[in-house]
């Protein structure tokens, strides 16, 4: 089980409050990320659900029961935080088997649920080193370890990849993944990148200034965003937005349009523009069309041998009107 | 600084320093080397080669070295073990946000800045004293009667008197490594279900380590020479002679500076072997 609910939750550090009243229901084996810009308030939420700061006021529910005075060990939560907080004195081993060493688990059943956990982890060949001669990756896992051995009903990361590598951060997303389909269990992740937020996701939690912008599925968030600020925080390259006449046509006060939907033409087409930088990656090209009355201008995903180069003049249209996202004043969708 | 030439001319300058020094440091050792070697009493006008090494076998042959050398091992260790541990309690205490911390930090770092002598002095007279010190007064508001310290209980009194002094530079150092513990360490460890007791024994203390073996080799060494303390309270009376009071007894009081060199290079040999002892533990807990 692994049931989390937060109701009305607040938090104030001082004068300044970085939660505003805040609900949020997290259902069992649930996979949910929380993603936002940096300061927004991923981790202290994350801490406030883990026990390592007190609410200022609302509750905390976990199973159904009121947990908001429990202190964290007898949450049953384990938690991977972003330095890893390996115990540097301790070998792999007693790293991993600490948590059971506090709970009175000894002898042949620890070295069992040690051993087990190093399996699942490739850490079979370390456990006898010391935190301070493995890799990044492999302090990763170790934190993980830890964090497994408990059988905990939920698991909270804290931007457990930030310190990783580009190559074994695509790697540590997927052995990530592949292990919440094994253990089923309840995964909270913090991160402000969006593609991990996307790829590792059932439910994303965006927040900005510690207010949850919109919660749903990584395909819900991507179709319908709520707000100018969800559709412009998820996807990559990001939305473009558009003012002024050319929105006004659609009856609203911003337009929105993604890379993958608008099409280049070297002829004709609603936008004319011309060419600036553009990003080969060999399967598309990203262009950054500077176009007249639009600030930003547009980044359009064309082919990857598509012959437009910088200073080109080109013309880009919407592939589809209902591929067209549409924002009133405030900024909410239409 | 880098080409030759300018080099050698850092070399020259630096030359009439470096012998400076050298001379300040080899001339007594040296000295003292040199006397060790004579039978040398100025009061009776004796000024001759000593038998060869006689000073030495004298001096080790006597009863009160052995003493001494005991004398100084409990007082070294009962001092660092006060020190430490009432450091590493305090340094606990003081990490921990309190009111007026800054304030609470300078006064605990104050009796580092009192001299030994008075120290000694304050503590003697002030607290120890069997008939007007705070201590007898406390202990007959009590109805018990006063403790006469410096005379029943010597080598405790001046341990404690110079724990008091170097419980400071304990404090602050290891309040400084504790400072420097990760607080996600602590976090996780509160997570995995350690209690504070816990938590000290398995996370902080082990952190502390390092800074625990610095306190106790850098005390060593500066503990192995005190003096004033002693002199100041009981004159190496009531079996509080250490190494070093008796060398100076040697040669002041029976004005035997042959003697009392011969003491001098013992104590000298001796404290450079607990160095190495130490040296080699540091450098082990130094190395992971
Ligand atoms: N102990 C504290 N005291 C005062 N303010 C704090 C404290 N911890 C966090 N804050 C403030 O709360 C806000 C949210 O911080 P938080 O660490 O939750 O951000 P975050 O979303 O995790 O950011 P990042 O992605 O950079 O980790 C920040 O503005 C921060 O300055
Ligand atoms: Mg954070």
């Amino acid at each position: 089980m692994g049931r989390i609910t937060l109701k009305d939750v607040t938090k104030s550090f001082g004068e300044t409050q970085v939660i505003p009243p805040l609900n949020l229901e997290i259902n069992d084996g649930e996979f949910v990320v929380f993603v936002g810009p940096s300061g927004c308030g991923k981790s202290t939420l994350l801490r406030l659900i883990a026990g390592l700061e007190d609410v200022t006021s609302g509750s905390i529910n976990i199973n159904d029961m009121d947990a908001t005075n429990i202190p964290p060990a007898k949450r049953g939560l384990a938690m991977v935080f972003q330095s890893y907080a390996l115990y540097p004195h301790m070998s792999v081993r007693k790293n991993i088997g600490f948590p059971l060493k506090m709970a009175g688990i000894e002898g042949a059943q620890a070295t069992k649920k040690i051993d087990e956990a190093a399996k699942v982890l490739n850490l079979t060949d370390y456990l006898d080193r010391k935190p301070g001669q493995l890799s990044g990756g492999q302090r990763q896992r170790v934190a993980i370890g830890r964090a497994i051995v408990r059988e905990p009903d939920a698991f909270l990361f804290d931007e457990p990849l930030s310190n990783l590598d580009a190559a074994l951060r695509v790697n540590m997303r997927l052995e990530i993944s592949e292990l919440h389909h094994q253990l089923k269990t309840t995964m909270i992740y913090v991160t402000h990148d969006q593609v991990e937020a996307m790829t590792m996701a059932d439910k994303i939690v965006v927040l900005r200034a510690g207010n949850i912008e919109q919660v749903g599925s990584p395909i819900e968030l991507y179709k319908n965003p709520q707000n100018l600020f969800v559709a412009g925080f998820i996807g990559s390259p990001k939305m473009n937005f558009i003012n002024g006449t050319s929105a006004l046509e659609y009856d609203a006060h911003t337009i929105g349009v993604r890379p993958e939907h608008l099409r280049a033409s070297k002829s004709e087409g609603v936008w004319k523009g011309v060419v600036g930088v553009s990003e080969h990656l060999g399967s598309d090209t990203f262009l950054r069309v500077n176009v007249d009355g639009i600030e930003d201008g547009l980044v359009v995903r064309a082919e990857g041998d598509v012959e437009l180069y910088h200073g080109d003049t080109v013309y880009l249209s919407p592939e589809n009107d209902s591929r067209i996202y549409k924002f009133d004043r405030n900024g909410q969708a239409i | 600084m880098a080409t030759q030439h300018s080099r050698s001319a850092a070399k020259l300058m630096n030359a009439p320093a470096v012998f400076l020094l050298l001379v300040w440091m080899l001339v007594p050792l040296c000295m003292t080397l040199y006397f060790s070697f004579l039978d040398y009493r100025p009061l009776r006008g004796v000024y001759e080669w000593a038998d060869g090494f006689e000073n030495y076998a004298r001096f080790v042959s006597s009863s009160s070295f052995t003493d001494s050398v005991l004398t100084t091992l409990i007082m070294v260790g009962g001092i660092l073990m006060i020190t430490v541990i009432g450091g590493v309690l305090l340094a606990l205490l003081l990490d921990q946000p309190i009111w007026g911390q800054g304030i609470v930090r300078i006064l605990v770092i104050a009796p580092f800045f009192v001299m030994p002598t008075v120290s000694a002095l304050v503590w003697k007279n002030m607290f120890m004293n069997p008939v007007n010190g705070l201590f007898a007064y406390l202990w007959k508001f009590f109805g018990a009667t006063p403790i006469d310290w410096l005379s029943q209980a010597p080598i405790f009194s001046i341990v404690w008197i110079v724990s008091w002094q170097w419980l400071p530079f304990a404090t602050l150092i290891l309040l400084t490594a504790i400072q420097s513990l990760d607080s996600e360490q602590m976090e996780a460890a509160e997570m995995d279900g350690a209690s504070a007791l816990s938590r000290f024994a398995y996370i902080t203390l082990p952190h502390l380590a390092r800074a625990i073996t610095v306190v106790v080799l850098i005390q060593t060494i500066f503990l192995l020479s005190i003096f004033a303390e002693i002199f100041v309270t009981t004159n190496g009376a009531f079996g509080t002679r250490t190494l070093t009071y008796l060398v100076y007894q040697r040669v002041l009081e029976s004005q035997n500076i042959g003697l009392g060199s011969a003491g001098g290079i013992i104590a000298v040999i001796l404290a450079n072997i607990v160095a190495i002892f130490l040296m080699r533990i540091v450098g082990k807990n130094l190395d992971n």
